[in-house]
């Protein structure tokens, strides 16, 4: 295994050695079988480099643990916005999620239907491409239009176009309080129908997910006397879908973590679609269980080992992501193929040997 | 300012280019008499101007395809326009170019209330795409002070942001999809009406890229329900020191305002003789807008008066009525046609930390005596992005010289204080040969590779961007 300390030392190993290379954070979250190679750890390039309350700046090193930005966020009652979930119980994994590898996934919770993705808050990276080639793109302000945008093209791009050894990000205060509100006894359809009111409303909503058989919740978050006054008001909007509770807070963490597929046995898929197009597709799907995030635009699926929902679903509007399991059909939804050759253009180009997770984010 | 010496075996083709465009479009869509294509010469840059080979000017996405196949076939080049608002001169064309202008593209394709997004076509403007959506109570957040005149294609292009980025953000986290005309006639389909697109995040390049990549011709926009309300607060102060720190506190308050705006003493005296806004005799000023219900704007005002209070500010208005939220925005407002007012201005638009505010209109105060010209300043405070305005006279020689190079300097500032260039208003060509202060050539160079995979012969926009030297061998090959 390596394990570079440094940026510099990072960019002599991947220029002296023949690779492949597995790219790896925490190791907590990998989709997707990344073929053999020598294992390439980032945990060595941590550290806060720069944390700027008020400018609600954070630079820190792709190494550092998730939970150590959080706490020290936390300390200055900062977040990152878009709430980064934990794979560790659906993929039955161990180790510290790594800030890089949560980059490099994209990795977005359910406060991402009002403060974006994980791309969004991002506003800097540095990377070392495939020819050992450190690039700098982005920096730490959070407008910046200067040059190509590398910064969203490496969010997401799953350790493919580059190591990353640095990201900046753009963050947000902490609320003081949030509530969350239950309607109760909804269907897919039924539960879409109340979560698109929800977010059709002005009560910023931060939160919006069905799981069946428990309920569709509502997050509304910010100072007291706000949330008291939006729950108020959301409570009206939603009565006419069923009758409407305020609950505990935890079913967040579930949600975002996908823990009613924890320990269960099966396939996990990812399905990123139009809300109101999802409650069709799940039944289409046969899924054993569905739990419903993003006001239904996204959708975890288990479905019984080894099937190809690719072929059930056929042609629609959004893809499927296989998240846990094995088979086939490529964990990766298959782009058109005038995209699929952008894509492996730009792969082509950022990492000319082919050797950074070669196996990943291919078709076959 | 320097542009590539046009292609003389394309000039030399001229009548067989317009010929073969001709075939492919219908007759109102291809412009070439001089006296025509004149219109098209610049964008809002004025200052560089140049007549194109042609302008076509298509109705759907398949012409803008059939184009650019000619195009690509005859080796064309091709400058894509939206509404020609960019203050940067991203659309100034060169003799051997073709413009592919999408302004008649302007229509609603579909809006979605249920899936909170609208699909239209490219050339619609920015405002008119709010303008479909706010009778049923939504609204399209990025909001250049352009917005009634430019297009969304444009807006694409730049990744345009406006006064309301701090909460809503700019165009690429507003962005859901386009339908992308490569150069070679292709037409793509990138994301969609759905929150994440499968693959490398291709849409994230295509934003900003400043009509280098391809041809926008359709977008999926997310819209927003509107807030229940707004109310804005003026506030002055004693220093720009003490403006600054107040903005920080404010944002580590836990307060996150639609907008901060600040202006100097300098753009006070100036809006304050032109619009008679009634703004109080201070040395910086905040214009803090917050939104929600009546309640909601009371405690965080509340609020925000409080973190005020402890930077002792020599005013403190809080808008009561419409009337008077209209007053305090009126002189904001007015600062740009103001400024056109004391003379000849150039618009600056670069990003700093916020922390470095105070820093930075000390230095660009000093550097204003040093050159002799006045600036002005104001921004959005809340995210760092300047506006200085640079006072000259065009008519007298050698001031347009003289305030560009006090341009110059100023953004070199930004960037040695940790910022960049440009936070809303693109390089284009304007900005083009500083891009060497923010990159090193190896940061430009990854940069243009990306460019290589969409357009390998470097046909789109090739003259913009980066500095010439650095994609000299590209556009020779």
């Amino acid at each position: 295994m390596m394990r570079p300390g440094s940026e510099a030392e990072l960019a002599e190993m991947v220029r002296g050695a023949g690779g492949p290379f597995v790219i790896r954070g925490g190791g907590t979250r990998g989709i997707g079988v990344t073929g053999p190679g020598a294992v390439l750890e980032t945990g060595g390039l941590s550290g806060i480099a720069l944390y700027e309350p008020g400018a609600l700046t954070l630079v820190v090193g792709a190494g550092t643990p998730v939970a150590e930005v959080e706490r020290v966020l936390a300390a200055e009652g900062q977040r990152l916005p878009f709430e980064p979930p934990d794979m560790r119980g659906l993929l039955g994994r161990a180790g510290d999620s790594t800030i890089g590898g949560v980059v490099a996934a994209n990795a977005s919770g359910p406060r991402r239907v009002q403060a974006g993705a994980c791309r969004d808050s991002l506003i800097g990276v540095r990377f070392v491409d495939g020819t050992g080639t450190v690039i700098r793109n982005g920096g730490r302000v959070m407008k910046n239009v200067t040059g190509i945008d590398l910064v969203k093209l490496m969010a997401g791009s799953h350790g493919t176009l580059g190591v990353i050894t640095e990201v900046a990000f753009k963050l947000l205060p902490a609320p003081e309080v949030q509530a969350t509100l239950c309607v109760a006894g909804l269907e897919g359809a039924g539960a879409v129908a109340a979560m698109a009111a929800a977010l059709g409303s002005p009560f910023d909503v931060t939160g919006a997910a069905h799981v069946p058989g428990r309920g569709t919740f509502l997050r509304l978050e910010g100072f007291e006397t706000s949330v008291r006054y939006r729950a108020k008001e959301l409570a009206r909007v939603l009565g006419r879908f069923g009758s409407v509770a305020e609950v505990g807070g935890d079913v967040w963490t579930q949600v975002r973590d996908v823990a009613p597929f924890h320990g269960v046995e099966g396939d996990v898929w990812r399905l990123s679609v139009t809300p109101s197009e999802a409650p069709a597709l799940v039944a289409k799907a046969g899924a054993e269980a569905a739990v419903y995030d993003w006001g239904g635009g996204l959708v975890w699926l288990r479905m019984a080992v080894g099937v190809d929902l690719r072929a059930r679903l056929g042609a629609f509007q959004g893809h499927v992501t296989r998240v846990r399991g094995e088979g086939p059909a490529p964990a990766f939804q298959p782009e058109p193929a005038a995209v699929a050759a952008l894509s492996a253009g730009l792969r082509a180009k950022f990492d000319p040997r082919g050797v950074f997770n070669p196996g990943l984010m291919r078709a076959a | 300012m320097e542009m590539p010496v046009p292609d003389p075996a394309i000039l030399a083709k001229r009548a067989r280019i317009l010929e073969r465009l001709a075939a492919v479009l219908p007759a109102d869509a291809l412009i070439s008499d001089p006296a025509e294509t004149r219109a098209y010469e610049c964008d809002a840059l004025t200052a560089y101007r140049c007549l194109p080979m042609a302008v076509v000017l298509p109705r759907t996405t398949e012409e803008v395809a059939a184009v650019m196949r000619e195009c690509h076939a005859l080796g064309v080049k091709v400058i894509p326009r939206g509404a020609g608002t960019s203050l940067a001169g991203g659309s100034l064309p060169t003799p051997d170019a073709v413009v592919i202008g999408v302004a008649r593209m302007n229509a609603v394709i579909e809006t979605d209330y249920a899936n909170r997004f609208i699909r239209v076509q490219a050339g619609r403007t920015n405002l008119s795409v709010t303008g479909a959506v706010e009778a049923e109570g939504f609204f399209y957040a990025p909001d250049p002070s352009s917005q009634l005149a430019c297009a969304i294609a444009g807006n694409i292009g730049m990744n345009s942001g406006g006064a309301h980025c701090l909460k809503y953000g700019v165009t690429t986290n507003n962005l859901l999809g386009v339908t992308l005309v490569t150069m070679t006639g292709d037409v793509v389909q990138i994301g969609g009406p759905f929150m994440d697109a499968p693959g490398l995040d291709l849409l994230g390049v295509i934003c900003g890229s400043e009509g280098q990549l391809g041809v926008v011709t359709e977008a999926w926009l997310r819209i927003l329900p509107k807030p229940e309300g707004a109310r804005p607060v003026l506030m002055g102060f004693a220093s720009n020191e003490v403006a600054g720190a107040c903005v920080s506190d404010i944002i580590k308050g836990g307060l996150l305002p639609v907008a901060i705006e600040f202006m100097d003493r300098p753009c006070i005296e100036a809006t304050e003789a032109f619009a008679k806004a009634g703004y109080p005799d201070c040395e910086a000023l905040l214009i803090v807008e917050v939104e929600g219900s009546p309640a909601e704007i009371d405690e965080q005002l509340a609020r925000i008066k409080a973190i005020a209070a402890r930077h002792d500010p020599v005013a403190y208005r809080e808008a009561e009525t419409e009337d008077q939220a209209k007053r305090i925005w009126l002189g904001r407002k007015s600062a740009f046609g103001a400024m056109g007012q004391m003379g000849d201005y150039i618009c600056l638009d670069g990003t700093i930390p916020v922390s470095s505010l105070a820093f930075v209109l000390r230095r660009i105060a000093e550097l204003s005596d040093q050159y002799g010209l006045r600036v002005a300043n104001v921004f959005h405070a809340g995210d760092g992005n300047m506006h200085p305005l640079i006072i000259f006279n065009a008519n007298q020689p050698g001031d347009l010289d003289r305030a560009e190079a006090l341009g110059a300097d100023i953004l070199k500032l930004c960037v040695e204080v940790g910022g960049c260039l440009t936070g809303e208003h693109g390089v284009g060509v304007e900005k083009r040969d500083l891009m060497s202060v923010q990159f090193s050539d190896t940061d430009m160079e990854a940069q243009l590779r990306v460019k290589d995979v969409f357009d390998p012969g470097w046909l789109l926009n090739p003259a913009k961007v980066f500095p010439l030297y650095v994609t000299a061998s590209r556009r020779a090959a």
